[in-house]
């Protein structure tokens, strides 16, 4: 499973990869997910829905993130733009 | 008279001189500053505009992984993507308003611009969401995400917890920051777009010469 941020400047970037299956990778990738939201980040995950649709899921939790995903996607969270 | 008025002048000017010695004192002091920031390399680099082409090309590339192929197409082609509402909200009502009563409605997502919902069967305009993704890291000095990062972002969240987004954003009336003619321009020339996408979907294949038979598996 990878993670990536989009970041100015950048696009995204690589800022943690690991496998779910083996426990210290597990543990960073909680780690490195809670850290990510502590910073204010949205977590996103991209799914495929039973119709073959190409959808998005928000993650809250590291326990949401579905099994078999490949890639969690953060981006700074919203807020109200232009008044 | 004479000698009155040049008087005056050098007074006046030594006091403009007092006065301004430590404006220019502080404006030298912060060039000097910079000068030896640039120096050292440290600080805020300036804008970069290959920096910048090769995000948005990244940004691209994910933006394309990760929606659909007409969204895709979509956004290349007219640049902006249509994302129809209502349907990550499992209760059933209507996000933007509660009089649609069941009537579909969409969003226009552009990069760096509001959100847009409206009534496809109409062209209705309903309202603007401002929103913004700021990243505070500002890791160049800017909090702004490349175009297509914005795009993705918004289509994300609206896909997955649109009311979220919604509430998370300011609304206004149409036309406050995208002038509503442009607004109707892209509504048709989205009609138009998908109509033509229709049309060559249902188009038979064109023949090319030796093209005709089953491709040899051993060439």
């Amino acid at each position: 499973m990878k993670f990536l941020r989009m970041r100015p400047g950048y696009g995204e970037q690589l800022i943690a990869e690991g496998d779910v299956e083996v426990a210290d990778d597990q543990e960073r990738l909680v780690e490195e997910f809670r850290r990510q939201l502590d910073q204010g980040m949205w977590a996103a995950v991209p799914v495929i829905s039973e119709s073959g649709r190409r959808e998005a899921e928000m993650v809250r939790a590291f326990e949401d993130i579905p099994r078999m995903t490949d890639r969690v996607i953060f981006f700074p969270r919203a807020a109200g733009g232009a008044r | 008279m004479t000698v009155a008025l040049c008087a005056t002048a050098i007074v006046v000017l030594a006091l403009l001189w007092e006065v301004s010695l430590p404006w220019l004192d502080r404006k030298l002091e912060i060039r000097r500053a910079n000068r030896a920031r640039r120096a050292d390399g440290v600080g805020v680099p300036g804008y970069d505009p290959g920096r910048e082409r090769r995000a948005e090309q990244r940004a691209r590339e994910l933006l394309k992984s990760c929606v659909n192929e007409e969204e895709w197409a979509m956004y290349r082609d007219l640049g902006f993507i249509r994302v129809w509402g209502g349907e990550s909200d499992g209760t059933g009502e209507d996000v933007v308003a509660r009089d649609l009563r069941g009537v579909p409605y969409a969003y226009l997502v552009y990069p760096h611009r509001p959100i847009v919902a409206y009534l496809p069967q109409t062209g209705r305009l309903l309202n603007e969401y401002c929103v913004e993704f700021p990243d505070e890291s500002r890791p160049y000095g800017s909090a702004r995400l490349p175009d297509s990062d914005d795009v993705l972002a918004k289509w994300m969240a609206l896909k997955g917890d649109e009311r979220r987004l919604i509430t998370e954003a300011n609304m206004h009336l149409p036309g406050r920051q995208i002038d509503p003619k442009m607004l109707q321009r892209d509504i048709w020339r989205l009609g138009r777009w998908e109509r033509e996408r229709l049309e060559r979907e249902r188009r038979p294949p064109a023949q090319t010469p030796g093209a005709a038979g089953p491709a040899d598996p051993t060439a």
